[in-house]
């Protein structure tokens, strides 16, 4: 039976699913050092987990990534600055250092991981360490 | 929750202050959208310099293509769509911060050359220059 496409039926679900999760307790309590700027979105694609993080107007240079074992740091700084000549109207941009550690509870292939930073999106790819993938077991 | 928009003397902001993060604004509009799609409402700077007002908008995740930008009216509007594509296949384990597009107007008065509206886009960041019309930039006159 051909279904009627809704173009924004994607998004308008992606947006109520991220809604939901606002209160997810996946990452735990405790587990944010250092303030909870940028804002970092985590999904899980198959066996990987990707990392979305919103930075815009961070320049690549001013980001420092980390990862040690299962915890991710993302520190670095955003500078807003238009010049002595500019008459400020509005102002609700706002700039200076941050510095902030997740850690996840799987696991990470330290050495697979991917970076790519694109019109202010941060995107990280964590690869799911090999051992801790999960095994099926066959019965004989 | 109500952001404070008290603006903050230039002086004290310090580049060593801790950044905290900005929840996104919910664009509410008198009218409605025929598909209940969320759009947000852009964090955005305005300043003016001799010639121009310049404004810089936080778009993340837009890509060039994907920013309409047109004045009817005297009404300066921005839209900037974002690539749900992009979220294929993606679970959400956790999040902190909604995804949509980008949506704000602006009322231009006249002092604005309408004709004359460049637009940039940089890492997630859209600056648009204003350029006055040549009556109101402001002309030194020399004295004899």
């Amino acid at each position: 039976m051909p279904m009627l496409f809704d173009p924004f039926e994607q998004l308008r679900d992606f947006q109520r699913a991220l809604d939901e999760f606002r209160s997810s307790a996946w990452l735990g309590s405790g587990v944010s050092a250092g303030g909870a700027y940028p804002p970092i979105n985590i999904f899980r694609k198959g066996d990987d987990i990707v990392a979305i993080v919103e930075v815009p107007g961070v320049r690549k240079s001013d980001l420092d990534i980390r990862v040690e074992r299962n915890t991710l740091r993302i520190a670095g700084s955003k500078s807003v600055e238009y010049g002595d000549k500019a008459a400020m109207h509005r102002r609700e941009r706002s700039a200076g250092r941050f510095d902030r550690a997740v850690t996840l509870p799987i696991n990470i292939e330290a050495d697979k991981i991917k970076a790519e930073c694109r019109d202010g999106i941060l995107a990280l790819y964590l690869p799911r360490a090999e051992r801790d993938k999960p095994r099926a077991i066959t019965v004989s | 929750m109500a952001r404070s928009k008290a603006p903050q003397p230039q002086e004290t902001m310090t580049q060593s202050r801790a950044l905290q993060p900005q929840e996104k604004k919910e664009l509410v509009s008198k009218e409605e959208t025929t598909v209940p799609v969320r759009y947000f409402v852009p964090t955005t700077d305005i300043f003016e310099t001799e010639d121009a007002l310049t404004l810089v908008m936080e778009v993340p995740g837009v890509g060039k293509d994907a920013i309409d930008i047109t004045t009817e009216n005297d009404v300066l509007k921005i839209e900037a769509k974002i690539d749900p594509a992009k979220y294929d296949g993606m679970e959400p384990l956790y999040t902190e911060y909604n995804v949509g597009h980008f949506a704000r107007s602006f009322t231009l008065s006249n002092k604005i050359d309408q004709q004359q509206i460049s637009a940039k886009l940089e890492d997630g960041v859209l600056t648009l220059t204003l350029k006055k019309v040549q009556e109101a930039i402001p002309r030194k006159i020399a004295v004899g």
